[in-house]
């Protein structure tokens, strides 16, 4: 427990620079936001008013000032495309973020873990050449790329899938929320029907974040399973004449594990970034699409608590691949 | 075979090759090795770095690396022959009938599971242990090796126990299910010199008890004259003189055994007196590996040395693989 609490106060630091970090990066960014709502028409007094009431023609040590002030007191701002509180937009839109981020990032799980350990095992077989030729695909086609071409044919070509328009199809409505995450919120209100219809639309972009994330999730638990198979534990394993299963995944794999979930953390910190282009392409209503759009209207108040929103998660994140660590590693529970 | 009497011996070796296909070539490992193990017998295998002495428990074992082929031969576990038993099965007999224990103990255990865990995995496997009483057994095979205070180690790990007790967890873990034969590979290596003895101690309480025979494997002479009954001296995958522990210290036959003896130092001898035996080994790469493979290094070598040669007995229970042997002094 205080363990936790050390790496939490280790954080805030790196939050803070993150805070500085941003507010200085959409200040020096291209776009006045003044000219930019002012509209083309606008005269020169129009967009001078506009600046002092957005406390824009201020130095920039005040606007920071300012721009910490109302961080304290849990406020990010308005945005101005939209003209509704930062929070609240990134709290609805976070859950749309998070379920489309963790369906890609098990289901690159559940097909890589699997690959990398057969590709180990039965070294030099067909499945190890697949896990190779995966792992380099999934490392050269950018997400973009991937998600339009899975578009392509299976909505446009083959016909399988919704059109990549958002969490639902146009016919259902949205669950009651719950979790906000609508494949959970449909099986809790017993609605399969809705269920069905979340599951379709999410089928593609997590499929277009999973593609992304399985390479280097195979690549590291071959690597893994190969290192540890090879090492003195096993051969003795192998010499008590421990069954097969039971020497590849009580004793190899747990071990091969350990570097796994140090890429995970990396591999989630990778699609969270990816997440942003996938959103864009099936009109995900996350907060992606929305820093995106923001950035765009030279919206600042988005992007910062987008980025800062960001770097929380990515705390958090961190974390929790720690608390994975102790809870596989005695030595990493009794080292520290 | 130079096996004394009609015991039935726990293992007989016969004619045993490995090869190891490399980049650089085939590496014909062990060309025809023969011994046997009696009952409650310690042998010895002995010889320098790369004799071939762990590959000879690897391929008993059936452990040995993808590379590594038994080219021919038998290593018969009573009337199993191991070499030709198919790999699912010889997993049923390796920790049953058959078990090993290592070099770097510490290593050689699963560092992110209780030891007890480790034990009790075996007992399951071989020792007809149920799951209910899995638990009880390793803290009983704990307390068996000498660790005090065993429920409380059986929840460490590795990391948690010293080099001398990681040890003592590998006999736990090698003779839970009451094996007839042990190999003991290098088992002294990297432990200091008190748990040394601590441990080889344990060893032959734990075969007496049981009556299980023990392939002691060490490069030091003067260990496997002190705990061995038998020695057999290896030589770049050659086996050149097997015989009792007595007879080959006092009448070596084979030079590279008395070389050996003159490199190893006694309590009586001076440090002056050591020998250091010349050459290295040949070049096991290829076809014209000589016949003799210690031919290289000997100063005894005649012309007769390139014809082919095999371990022979040259007096009762003392075998021979040399054309021109050192006399006994009997």
């Amino acid at each position: 427990m205080r363990a936790i609490l050390l790496r939490f106060a280790g954080a805030l630091p790196t939050l803070c620079g993150v805070v500085v970090v941003t507010f200085l990066l959409t200040r020096v960014l291209p776009g006045d936001t003044a000219t930019y709502f002012a509209g083309p028409t606008a005269s020169a007094e129009s967009i001078a008013q506009i600046k002092a009431s957005l406390g824009l023609d201020l130095p920039l040590t005040e606007q920071f000032r300012r721009y910490v002030v109302a961080l304290v007191h849990g406020d990010l701002g308005m945005s101005l495309t939209t003209g509704q509180p930062v929070l609240t937009e990134l709290i609805n839109r976070l859950p749309a973020s998070a379920e489309l981020t963790l369906c890609g990032l098990f289901l690159a799980i559940g097909i890589a873990l699997p690959l990398g350990v057969f590709a180990a095992v039965r070294q030099g077989s067909v499945i190890d050449h697949a896990c190779r030729i995966v792992a380099t695909a999934g490392v050269s086609l950018p997400v973009f790329f991937t998600g339009l071409l899975l578009v392509y044919i299976f909505y446009f070509i083959l016909g399988w899938m919704p059109a990549p328009l958002g969490r639902l199809d146009a016919f259902a409505s949205a669950p009651p929320a719950v979790t906000g995450f609508y494949l959970i919120d449909t099986l809790l209100a017993r609605d399969t029907e809705t269920f069905r219809a979340a599951a379709a639309q999410i089928v593609l972009p997590a499929g277009t974040l999973a593609l992304f994330a399985l390479a280097p999730i195979a690549r590291i638990t071959r690597a893994s399973m190969l290192a540890v198979l090879g090492s003195e534990f096993i051969r003795t394993a192998r010499a008590s004449g421990l069954s097969g299963p039971t020497v590849v995944l009580t004793y190899a794999l747990r071990n091969a594990l350990l570097p796994v979930v140090t890429v995970l953390g990396m591999v989630f910190s990778f699609l969270l970034g990816a997440n942003v282009l996938v959103e864009k392409v099936f009109a995900w209503p996350g907060i992606g699409s929305y820093a995106v759009e923001a950035l765009i209207a030279s919206d600042f108040a988005p992007v910062q608590g987008f980025v800062l929103t960001m770097a929380i998660l990515y705390v958090l994140l961190n974390l929790g691949i720690d608390l994975l660590n102790r809870a596989i590693d005695p030595r990493a529970r009794r080292g520290a | 075979m130079t096996q004394s009497g009609t015991i039935q011996p726990v293992l007989r070796v016969q004619d045993l090759s490995v090869a190891f296909h490399t980049r650089g070539g085939v590496v014909h490992a062990l060309d025809r090795i023969g011994f046997a193990v009696a009952p409650g017998q310690t042998m010895a295998l002995v010889g320098e770095s790369g004799s071939g002495k762990s590959v000879t428990a690897y391929a008993i074992m059936g452990l040995l690396e993808a590379a590594g082929k038994i080219t021919g031969g038998h290593a018969f576990l009573g009337e199993t022959d191991l070499v030709a038993t198919p790999p699912a099965e010889l997993a049923r007999i390796r920790g049953r009938r058959i078990a090993m224990i290592f070099q770097n103990p510490r290593a050689a255990l699963n560092p992110i599971r209780a030891v007890g865990r480790q034990i009790a995995d075996v007992l399951l496997r071989h020792g007809g242990a149920t799951r209910f009483n899995a638990h009880d057994r390793a803290i009983e095979a704990l307390r068996a090796v000498g660790i005090p205070d065993p429920a409380r180690r059986a929840k460490a790990y590795p990391f948690e126990l010293s080099g001398g007790m990681c040890q003592r967890v590998m006999i736990a873990i090698a003779v839970a299910a009451r094996p007839q034969l042990l190999i003991a590979d290098e088992p002294t290596t990297g432990l200091d010199v008190t748990t040394q003895a601590v441990v080889m101690d344990l060893i032959r309480a734990m075969a007496e008890e049981t009556g299980m025979a023990t392939i002691l494997i060490t490069h030091d002479l003067a260990l496997a004259a002190e705990r061995a009954e038998r020695i057999a001296v290896m030589h770049a995958g050659h086996m050149v003189e097997e015989a009792d522990t007595a007879t080959l210290l006092a009448h070596p036959r084979h030079p590279y055994t008395a070389g050996l003896i003159a490199a190893t130092p006694t309590a009586a001898g001076s440090l002056d007196a050591l020998r250091s035996v010349p050459g290295g080994l040949p070049d096991l790469r290829g076809k014209d590996i000589p016949a003799c493979r210690y031919a290289g290094r000997c100063e005894r070598r005649l012309d007769a040395c390139a014809q082919p040669l095999s371990l022979r007995d040259h007096a009762p229970n003392h075998a021979v693989a040399c054309w021109n042997p050192l006399e006994s002094a009997a």
